[in-house]
């Protein structure tokens, strides 16, 4: 064997250009139509410029045209993901500002549906952020467990994704009589799947290695950017509506608020499974207890919002949602404003990625959770 | 601190606003010039400690335009509604507040995009969802014949 | 093929049976391209997550020869606009379909997509229908529409591109048709 000699290589004088790249509105992982412009040097980031607009679709303006049971079908078509907790964010935005009080039955209903939505968001979630980092198993294990949810909001709603099934005053129709055994089926068999799912990614040691340490968001950059949602609380950020201010049946159920203080991908991705345990107790301690009563209160034809400013804030899958009404009296509202949580979320990506690699910014932003019609409205 | 409380500190500390209870927090009228010295305030002083800015709304009423801000405080959950007027409507201009809380310049540009209120101050005030050339269609009198279906 | 022209015909077709050959090797290039369709990744809005439902594993859209999803438009034979198209989206949508390669076949899919859905009226962004940027083969209702539905969208594009000639005319067998001046029954 001939000797080895060590070659060291003086690269001070070696130098890289600094090059544009735009990540265009069609590309398979940025979970929407963004487009972004990504300074780059060699394969390191300096500097990202997020364009959005290329859904916007100004339903705030149409929503000075529309009374409010229509304003609630449009709503679905923002977040998709969590549709009926966008529904009922304006369901109750109403009835607090006409001072309505529901029915039991009603509160219970609506916090089992926002905990399968919320489930089902985070299963669509955890598939794609397999599919962007490469492992397309998980795009079918997530897509296959998510039908069962999906096959039960059809039984009851009528519709797998645009759900429309809050109304100001409670609900469309009845819940089937199928509802609580497929739920409990669906608990069942989900307990059994989700430590496949810890099993399939997190003990992975690639997974691990791409996502530890990447993406660090501090708790002061947090609150000052407004990152809310399990993006938020894993920079230790606390900032769960349904514990600070809660509504619907919140108050009477006992669940954690999962709060991680790592600040960086994997503390995201954790965050999130955790929660999707957390759903199930909700689930468990709500489906066998549901009230009897009505399902909805007989409100009026033409709802009419008395003068003044109503504010709700309610927890999506991805943050805090807001829905801000100013009414002057008549049926159509004088100004809505939607508070989408991903628009928060979405421009604190440039700190979070300087001086990472494009592997990463892809890893961060699917652990961001963002969907674009949510920001772009 | 509760609604009353906040109430009465508020009015004690920030003698010449508008402090008003609405139907669930307080609100806080101040004028144009006086505003980004209330802000920093607000962000800074111990009791008050409003780090959390969650909502910016732009409204177009006849007269002039208004901008609402929502603020909450992570150390003590209080929230409260600061609400500010421009001078007028045709050339509405206002202090930007990014520089007290970052996720303002990006809520600003959007009130710039679709109302067309001017920042002062402001590092980026670009269009944001819309193309240049675009009216600025939050407005009232915002016409648009070929684009828009009246129902 | 490249000096063929639409008018012309080959001449394989003057001569006994040529038509039927011709017939034949029709049938098998429209198998082939009808069986092998690729789509693009084109999702906007919420149709999107329907159409990533219909590749999953419950309906799964590569029994039906869409086997995988091309990011590029340069490999991809077909594009499903599922979602709404905007003013500032529509050039985007246009350089795509320009970029892809012939033979090629646009679906829409969704109320949005379709004629602009629940954002035709009062909506000053939202293009009322994305046959008003690039041409459309099949329509598909919904709001999102099932998977079923695109399925069967996409096995109704077959059945079209198995219609289609691509050899040129076959000759004129020279038979007149009759025109009637009957104007009573």
């Amino acid at each position: 064997m001939s000797e080895i000699r060590e070659v060291i290589i003086n690269t001070d004088r070696l130098r890289t250009d600094e090059y544009l790249v735009n990540m265009g509105p069609q590309h398979p992982s940025t979970h929407g139509v963004l487009r972004m412009l990504v300074r780059l040097e060699g394969e390191k980031v300096l500097n990202i410029q997020p364009h959005v607009g290329y859904i916007h679709s100004g339903i705030e303006k149409m929503c000075e045209a529309l009374t409010y049971p229509q304003i609630i079908h449009l709503t679905d078509r923002m977040d998709y993901l969590s549709a009926h907790m966008n529904n009922e964010a304006v369901a109750l935005c109403v009835e607090n500002a006409l001072q309505v009080e529901v029915p039991d039955r009603v509160k219970y209903i609506r916090t089992i549906m926002d905990e399968l939505s919320r489930l089902a968001s985070h299963q669509l979630w955890w598939c794609v952020l397999g599919m962007d980092m490469g492992a397309l198993t998980t795009f079918f294990y997530g897509l296959r467990d998510r039908e069962m949810i999906l096959d039960i909001f059809e039984e009851t709603c009528g519709a797998r994704l645009t759900v429309n099934y809050n109304t100001p005053g409670g609900l469309m129709f009845d819940i089937h009589p199928n509802f609580q055994k497929r739920v409990k089926d669906f608990i069942k068999y989900f307990r059994t799947k989700l430590p496949e799912y810890d099993q399939l990614l997190s003990g992975n040691v690639i997974f691990r290695e791409r996502t530890g340490g990447i993406g660090h968001l501090s708790l002061s950059d947090a609150i000052d950017y407004g990152v809310t949602g399990p993006s938020g609380r894993a920079s230790g950020f606390s900032c769960d509506v349904r514990k600070h201010q809660p509504y619907s049946a919140y108050p009477l159920v006992k669940f954690n608020e999962i709060i991680d203080l790592r600040c960086d991908t994997l503390a995201r991705y954790e965050v999130r499974i955790k929660e999707m345990y957390e759903s199930l107790s909700i689930l468990e301690q709500l489906i066998d207890n549901i009230p009897e009563g009505e399902y909805a209160v007989k409100m009026r034809g033409v709802l009419k919002l008395p003068e003044g400013e109503f504010y709700q804030r309610v927890e999506t899958a991805r943050g805090e949602f807001g829905v801000f009404i100013i009414s002057d009296g008549k049926k159509n509202p004088y100004r809505l404003k939607f508070r989408s949580p991903g628009f928060s979320n979405l421009f604190a990506l440039n700190s979070m990625v300087k001086g990472h690699k494009i592997a990463d910014l892809v890893a961060i932003m699917s652990t961001l959770d963002l969907v674009i019609p949510d920001i772009d409205r | 601190m509760t609604n009353e409380e906040l109430k009465s500190y508020l009015a004690g500390r920030f003698s010449d606003a508008e402090i008003v209870l609405g139907n669930q927090y307080v609100e806080m009228t101040v004028k144009d010039d006086m505003l980004h010295e209330t802000a920093v305030l607000l962000k800074e002083i111990e009791e008050a400690s409003f780090d959390y800015l969650f909502c910016l709304t732009g409204v177009d009423y006849t007269e002039n335009m208004a901008i609402i801000y929502h603020l909450e405080s992570t150390r003590y959950r209080h929230v409260m509604v600061l609400k500010v007027r421009t001078k007028d409507r045709v050339n509405p201009v206002i202090d930007t507040l990014s520089d007290v809380w970052i996720t303002a310049k990006y809520h600003e540009r959007e009130v710039y995009d679709l109302l067309g209120v001017q920042f002062n101050n402001h590092t980026d005030l670009r269009r944001l969802f819309l193309e240049d050339g675009w009216g600025f269609p939050l407005r009232k009198d915002y016409v648009d014949e070929i684009r828009i279906v009246e129902r | 093929m490249s000096d063929f022209d639409k008018n012309d015909y080959p001449i394989i077709a003057e001569y006994e049976g040529g038509s039927i050959i011709l017939a034949q090797l029709d049938a098998l290039v429209n198998w082939a391209r009808a069986n092998s369709l690729w789509p693009l990744t084109f999702g906007t809005r919420c149709c999107a997550i329907e159409m990533m439902a219909a590749g999953a594993s419950r309906h799964d859209f590569a029994r039906f020869g869409t086997e995988v999803a091309r990011a590029t438009p340069r490999q991809a034979d077909m594009i499903i606009i599922s979602g709404s198209i905007n003013y500032k989206m529509a050039p985007v949508l246009r350089r795509l379909y320009d970029q892809m390669a012939d033979p090629k076949y646009v679906i829409a899919m969704g109320a949005c997509a379709v004629s602009g859905g629940p954002f035709y009226y009062n909506s000053y962004a939202i293009v009322k229908g994305a046959d008003h940027v690039i041409p459309v083969d099949v329509y598909i209702p919904g709001c999102p529409p099932r998977p079923e539905a695109l399925l069967f969208g996409i096995m109704q594009l077959q059945k079209k591109i198995k219609r289609k000639k691509n050899f040129g005319k076959i000759k004129d067998p020279g038979i007149k048709p009759i025109i009637s001046d009957q104007t009573t029954l």
